[in-house]
């Protein structure tokens, strides 16, 4: 099974503003107790959606259908539950634009072939201001020159060299690669010393 | 399977060379170095460091020079993969009920199988009761995941560690108990606090459940390297003053994010004299400044925790472990991307104001002013003072509490909870108070309660419960209600972190969720230890 090349992602934008936004406001701990992931999508921010009275931008009608998600510093930070990506996956989302990523959090939307692209912070509250005014702007993301372009503008985006490959060739979904390494693994393995008793080399 | 049962204890089946042939076997492999890395070399920020000896030959130190993380990320180097990402083989692989059903299904949809079964542990803690443990649990969603786990885990010939093994507890308490974490090895598991492990030496830190699946199916993972931080911290803690404290302190001091795209080594006089117990507190809470892995250099104080655990290298491997170990520290010449250095003798008893845990103060300061932050930290601190119902410039001390939990994988062992049942002892808790002690492993909590623990506890008014993660995550039913307030051992403070979605968390170590829990209010435990209180700062 080869997975797909990520090149880019098109469509409206939804803007969440704040810094250090958790994975468990994303999907609160309740919304884990179950073997599958499916439906997580409607319960993505559940409790801030349901503390903000319908006002919460994940709530608002001029962002459903969103797919590109912009959010600022430190995004999915706390715990490494793949749920919150999955969640927002499950809503829509098809990319996220922040000022910073938590690694756990990038590391998981990387595995599920979701972009996690950095912009500067003027960038990010551009982006975010923007799309508040107009709610209808289609966007375009693009990874090989990574980047947003909408409303014949452009903001310039950066992601390490290492997602951007793993997404542009299809390799985000590692596990066929890792399986190619067969002898590579078994020669990992053959040199750890906790996995052959300790003994010393002769 | 014919494993041996995880019952019996003096058989750890992930002993080196213990397993029979089987399909990915590693017995009877020969012990070559492979050419293809004889000179293989790579960058790391104290220059270049190459594999040229085999780096475990007894007697001598790898020719290599780094940090402890530099040498273990080379000998578990796999390959090199498109874009410059790394495959990282990963020594042991911890798994739990709620992060691992997915991947097991993801296996089964591919048809793979798993390369090394012996390589992963299993137990159950996120989602299990800690009062009535009969089967079915009471939950019929807790009880399906943990019978998926057990399903999975006879499917495959994974070991678990359930209710009936007499080990079960979270999975951050429980290896390092049996001697599964060890120094120089790669750990992951599907929980953002296996940076825990981190306090032998290991790199040790949290995935995903996909990459849950990638562990299963090819014992690896495609990695980015880490820079590496070293933060030394000098000094004695002062009386009353623990791990935790000194673990917030540095939160606090480095914010939240600190951490991100680094691996924290931890060093310095303070912590080379802390207990591994200690030591996991701090790696633990790693993950709460950014930093994926955490990591203390093994010595003598962390072999003499290993000797004899029942999943520790045994006679003649013993010795040859130790040295290897000793040889994986970091060199003195490791050059580090950064380096903080901070006094211990200035970490104060330490709680949580905010919504993140970084939003600390000492017990004796006030809650800070907008205008003593930094700028971008203004606007999460005006949601913290509106989330938490804290003003400004209020002392912390004095604030009322209605929950106090100790308990996690923060600070669940046995010396977090002497340290609460020395507050505890003759006091009781304050009316209306719910306090509850949850041992962070079945191992705890027989330990607890052959030293009489559990009666001090109990005569003290506190609930002594069955192991698991309970009210750090509240996965299971013990949960805050409303707009409750509680003081926890635990390690996150995020809005509706502890089960209601406006419930209030303030983190502190498990002596301090002790004296809240008897004075009723956020009190400053060194008053309770006859310590001296240190002076305010003006």
């Amino acid at each position: 099974m080869t997975p797909a090349p990520v090149t880019m992602a098109e469509g409206r934008a939804i803007p969440l503003q704040g810094h250090d936004i958790d994975t468990d406001r994303i999907i609160p701990a309740r919304f884990l107790k179950s073997i599958s992931f499916t439906g997580l999508g409607n319960h993505v921010f559940a409790d801030d959606r349901a503390a903000a009275g319908g006002c919460h931008p994940f709530d608002r009608p001029e962002h459903q259908g969103a797919r590109i998600l912009v959010v600022n510093r430190n995004f999915g930070c706390g715990s490494s539950r793949e749920h919150a990506p999955q969640s927002l996956r499950r809503w829509g989302i098809a990319a996220v634009i922040g000022e910073s990523f938590a690694e756990i959090f990038a590391s998981n939307c990387l595995a599920l072939g979701m972009p996690c692209l950095r912009g500067e912070t003027e960038a990010v509250e551009d982006i975010q201001q923007l799309v508040q005014e107009q709610p209808g702007v289609h966007f375009r993301l693009t990874l090989a020159a990574p980047g947003l372009h909408g409303l014949d503008r452009h903001w310039p985006l950066m992601i390490e060299s290492g997602p951007q490959t793993m997404l542009l060739s299809g390799c985000w979904d590692a596990t066929g690669l890792l399986l190619s390494h067969g002898d590579e693994l078994r020669r990992t393995a053959s040199r750890l010393p906790y996995l052959n008793n300790f003994a010393p080399s002769g | 399977m014919d494993w041996p049962d995880p019952n019996t204890h003096g058989d750890c089946r992930l002993d080196h060379g213990q397993r029979e042939a089987r399909a990915d076997s590693l017995a009877g492999m020969p012990l070559i170095l492979p050419e293809r890395l004889v000179g293989d070399v790579e960058r790391t920020g104290s220059g270049v460091l190459g594999l040229q000896q085999f780096p475990f030959t007894a007697g001598l130190s790898p020719l290599s020079t780094g940090t402890l993380y530099d040498k273990v990320w080379a000998l578990h180097r796999v390959a090199e993969l498109p874009g410059g990402q790394t495959q990282l083989f990963i020594g042991l692989h911890l798994i739990h009920e709620v992060t691992s059903p997915q991947a097991f299904a993801m296996l089964k949809e591919r048809g793979l199988s798993i390369r090394h079964p012996e390589r992963t542990v299993a137990t159950v803690d996120h989602i299990v009761p800690t009062t009535d443990r009969g089967r079915p649990l009471a939950d019929p969603l807790a009880e399906a995941m943990l019978g998926a786990l057990e399903k999975n885990c006879a499917h495959y010939g994974l070991r678990l560690y359930g209710f009936d093994s007499g080990q079960q507890g979270i999975v951050h308490v429980i290896a390092p108990e049996l001697g599964l974490s060890q120094p120089g090895m790669t750990i992951a598991c599907g929980d953002s606090h296996t940076s825990t492990h981190g306090a032998f030496g290991a790199i040790a830190f949290g995935i995903g459940t996909t990459q849950v699946r990638d562990v299963l199916a090819s014992q690896s993972l495609a990695m980015d390297k880490l820079k590496v931080r070293r933060i030394s911290i000098h000094g004695a803690l002062a009386p009353g003053v623990f791990a935790k404290d000194a673990a917030l302190h540095v939160i606090r001091r480095l914010g939240v994010k600190s951490g991100v795209g680094h691996a924290y080594e931890f060093a310095g006089s303070c912590v080379a004299a802390m207990a591994m117990e200690e030591r996991m507190t701090l790696c633990n809470m790693a993950i709460e400044a950014g930093a994926r892995c955490g990591y203390v250099n093994p010595d003598q104080v962390c072999f003499d925790y290993l000797h004899n655990r029942p999943c520790a290298p045994r006679g003649a491997a013993w010795q040859q472990a130790v040295t290897w170990w000793r040889s994986l520290t970091s060199d003195g010449d490791a050059v580090y991307d950064d380096e903080v250095t901070m006094d211990a003798g200035e970490i104060a008893p330490t709680v949580t104001w905010g919504i993140t845990p970084g939003q600390a103060m000492a017990v004796d300061e006030v809650v800070p002013t907008p205008d003593q932050l930094p700028a971008g930290e203004r606007p999460l601190a005006q949601e913290a003072y509106r989330y938490m119902d804290l003003q400004p410039g209020q002392p912390i001390a004095g604030t009322p509490v209605d929950v106090c939990f100790i308990g996690s994988c923060t600070n669940g062992r046995l010396s977090d909870l002497r340290d609460a049942a020395l507050v505890a002892r003759g006091r009781h808790v304050a009316d209306g108070m719910k306090a509850f002690v949850v041992p962070g492993s079945q191992q705890v909590a027989r330990a607890a309660e052959a030293e009489g623990l559990d009666a001090v506890f109990a005569q003290a008014g506190f609930e002594w419960r069955r192991p698991g993660c309970s009210m750090c995550l509240a996965m299971n039913p013990d949960r805050l209600q409303g707009r409750q307030l509680s003081a926890s051992s635990s390690n996150r403070n995020f809005k509706g972190r502890q089960g209601s979605a406006s419930g209030r968390t303030l983190l502190m170590s498990p002596a301090m969720v002790a004296a809240a829990a008897v004075s009723g209010v956020v009190t400053d435990v060194r008053t309770m230890l006859g310590a001296t209180t240190a002076p305010v700062e003006p």
